[in-house]
């Protein structure tokens, strides 16, 4: 254990530089939430995560978020285990009518302003499930969807980039630099 | 075993012979599998019939036995065989068949929430309500119930969880699954093939190299054609990169369980380092679609094959100490050795596959034991050990990484050249049945399917390795304290998705 302490010690970090370019979407989405959510919630986001009948590659490519590479918590976004807690509901999978009720409970029980995020193809629109029976097809048959994140899973970068969106601090945040300049600041502050 | 009665059905089955039985055959079948003659490897329904995959112990031979069943009745495997319960509840749920004195009539995939009933029955029925579900019960002083889920606190999948504990001791767990339900199988029927193939590779999305050569390998059974070498070499040399990957992923998560997180934030580094790789190399970080039928979709360049090379070098370097790390931290084995331990006997009853199998003795894996190629060609062990608990689980997968960057390395030297994909001349005219046993990385994957003239899936059934592991975790953990149930369960690491299809 020693060993293995001190060589993470004298060795650089694996860690990623942070993404910098914002899709236009994202950029427009990080606008719309300005006014918002900035002043209330500063720089920091708890993002609840709700699997709704996903194959379970959407939470592979979440979990890996949280690896060296990506870091997720350095940029001030955390994940939380409940809905109490959270700004953000995250919402993986084609929302299976036997998840359909979690998954609206879990939007009731957080508290306002919330925002939802329908990460991967199934979330967006069912995907290759679409038109099943047991298949609501899509978070926006539930729920008002704020963000759509595509991919079939969505890479851990692209998901990245999406959450940075919602951290932009930069008024107007078309700038593509914007997430960029924040999550430098939020990394030295 | 393949000397059971029955007649041929009227298209061609293949590898494995199918026989359509009567009900005492098919009764006499349920037997054996209760005393242990046979393996239970799937039991699925049809239009009309229902089937039983059986697995031969000795020689690991697989045969069909079909019985027709026109008015929706059989006779019930699960009363002499325990592990066919879910999968006859299954059968109901789907099919809306009876099974004639089985001894669990509650619904288990359908929550009553469907727009159908008995979707794949052929016909359109309304749902009907199905009111409370009975969870079975536990009487005494003291006891008391913790629900947990469909909705976990981490990044998981949904499932329910019942526990009666009595203090901190578990005195009975009780799981109800199906929340992922998405209708696989109703969406496979009439597919083509590729189509078909993608949703294959979507049921559980960390199978999807596994669950993608199950399908493809049953569908090129069905039509009667071989794929070229070479595309059986890619094809293993994706499935053991998956493996490597979902055992990384799991060897740290387990200690993370135990608020290890330095195992988890390197053993995290170490799965990174080869979805990264796949992405290079195959274009998709979990290697999805890159399985399709005929062959592979893509080739390995000498520029891959550097870069697969290089990432094997680093894992042998750095893994090890990782090994070495878990291995001599004595509060972190404290947790883990003596910690839901599943026993022989169940894991033999239940045809148990995969790590969780094979750390309570079960010597099965599917790349031995059916021989599939490439693996006919290839040296590896197959790791066993017998303590059946958390720690056993750990250890095999720490020696099939070991194996699987052996055979990694195989792969790579000895790869054939030549094509990578054949035209499967669908509408050929014929149809045909077929099958396939692969090793995913957690247990032997079952997909059997019925291809029409046209070359479209007329029926396709997939069967997880866990629909035979779920059922030992509820074993498993008794006795134990709930604290340690996130230990159990990560070991286990079941599917809820391929499960509940």
């Amino acid at each position: 254990m020693r060993e293995t302490l001190i060589r993470a010690l004298v060795r650089p970090p694996l860690t990623d530089p942070a993404p910098d370019a914002l899709d236009p979407e994202l950029a427009a989405f990080a606008a719309q939430l300005e006014t918002a959510s900035k002043a209330r919630l500063g720089r920091s986001l708890a993002i609840r995560h709700v699997d709704a009948g996903s194959c379970n590659a959407c939470e592979l490519e979440l979990h890996a978020l949280g690896n060296v590479y990506y870091d997720l918590e350095r940029f001030g976004l955390k994940f939380v285990a409940s809905p109490r807690h959270a700004d953000i509901l995250l919402v993986t999978g084609p929302v299976t009518l036997n998840m359909r009720e979690a998954l609206e409970r879990t939007y009731i029980a957080m508290p306002a302003p919330k925002w939802v995020i329908a990460a991967g193809a199934c979330a967006c629109d069912g995907g290759i499930f679409a038109g099943s029976y047991a298949c609501a097809g899509g978070v926006a048959t539930v729920l008002p969807v704020d963000l759509r994140v595509p991919g079939c899973p969505p890479s851990p970068s692209t998901l990245l980039k999406a959450l940075l969106a919602l951290m932009t601090s930069e008024s107007g945040a078309a700038d593509q630099n914007a997430a960029k300049n924040f999550t430098m600041r939020g990394l030295y502050l | 075993m393949n000397d059971f009665a029955g007649r041929s059905p009227p298209l061609p089955h293949r590898p494995w012979p199918r026989r359509i039985v009567d009900a005492d055959t098919w009764s006499a079948l349920a037997v054996g599998l209760g005393e242990e003659r046979w393996i239970l490897s799937g039991l699925w329904g049809d239009e009309g019939a229902v089937h039983m995959a059986v697995l031969d112990r000795g020689t690991s031979e697989l045969a069909v036995a079909t019985l027709e069943c026109p008015d929706g009745r059989f006779p019930s495997v699960a009363r002499h065989h325990a592990p066919a319960h879910r999968l006859e509840r299954t059968i109901g749920d789907l099919f809306g068949f009876d099974p004639v004195d089985g001894l669990d009539d509650r619904p288990w995939l359908d929550h009553g929430r469907w727009t159908l009933r008995h979707p794949l029955s052929g016909r359109s029925e309304l749902p009907a309500a199905l009111g409370r579900y009975p969870f079975l019960t536990a009487e005494g002083e003291g006891l008391h119930q913790i629900p947990v889920g469909p909705v976990h606190a981490g990044i998981i999948e949904p499932g329910h969880f019942r526990f009666i504990a009595n203090g901190e001791t578990v005195v009975r767990l009780e799981q109800r699954l199906g929340y992922t339900h998405k209708g696989v199988e109703a969406l496979i029927k009439g597919a083509s093939l590729e189509q078909a193939a993608r949703l294959a590779g979507r049921t559980s999305g960390d199978s999807t190299v596994g669950y993608a050569i199950a399908f493809t390998r049953a569908s090129e059974a069905a039509l009667g054609v071989e794929v070229p070498p070479r595309a059986h070499w890619l094809r293993a040399l994706m499935a053991e990169l998956e493996r490597i990957a979902n055992h990384f992923g799991d060897i740290g998560a387990v200690c993370n369980d135990a608020a290890f997180a330095l195992m988890h934030a390197y053993c995290g580094a170490l799965r990174e380092r080869v979805l990264r790789l796949a992405e290079a190399v195959f274009g998709h970080r979990l290697m999805m679609d890159r399985v399709v039928p005929g062959g592979v979709a893509l080739d390995v360049d000498a520029a891959g094959d550097a870069a697969i090379r290089e990432l094997i070098a680093h894992l042998r370097k750095t893994f090890p100490r990782l090994v070495s790390l878990y291995d001599n931290t004595a509060s972190l084995q404290d947790r883990t050795v003596g910690t839901g331990t599943l026993s022989h006997a169940l894991a033999r009853q239940y045809g148990c596959g995969g790590f969780v199998g094979r750390a309570s003795g079960r010597n099965f894996d599917a790349r031995r034991a059916i021989g599939y190629p490439p693996y006919d060609r290839l040296d590896f062990d197959v790791p066993v050990l017998g303590e059946g608990d958390v720690n056993a689980r750990l250890w095999v997968r720490i020696r099939e990484v070991e194996q699987s960057m052996r055979l990694i390395v195989q792969l790579l030297d000895f790869m054939p050249q030549g094509d990578i994909r054949i035209d499967l001349q669908i509408g050929a005219g014929e149809a045909g049945e077929g099958m396939a046993l692969v090793e995913g990385f957690r247990g032997d994957l079952l997909c059997w399917l019925r291809l029409d003239a046209e070359g479209r899936v007329e029926r396709c059934h997939l069967r997880d390795p866990s629909w035979f592991q779920w059922p030992l975790l509820e074993a498993a953990i008794d006795g134990n304290i709930v604290a340690d149930f996130p230990l159990c369960n990560k070991s286990f690491n079941c599917s809820y998705s391929g499960h509940d299809l």
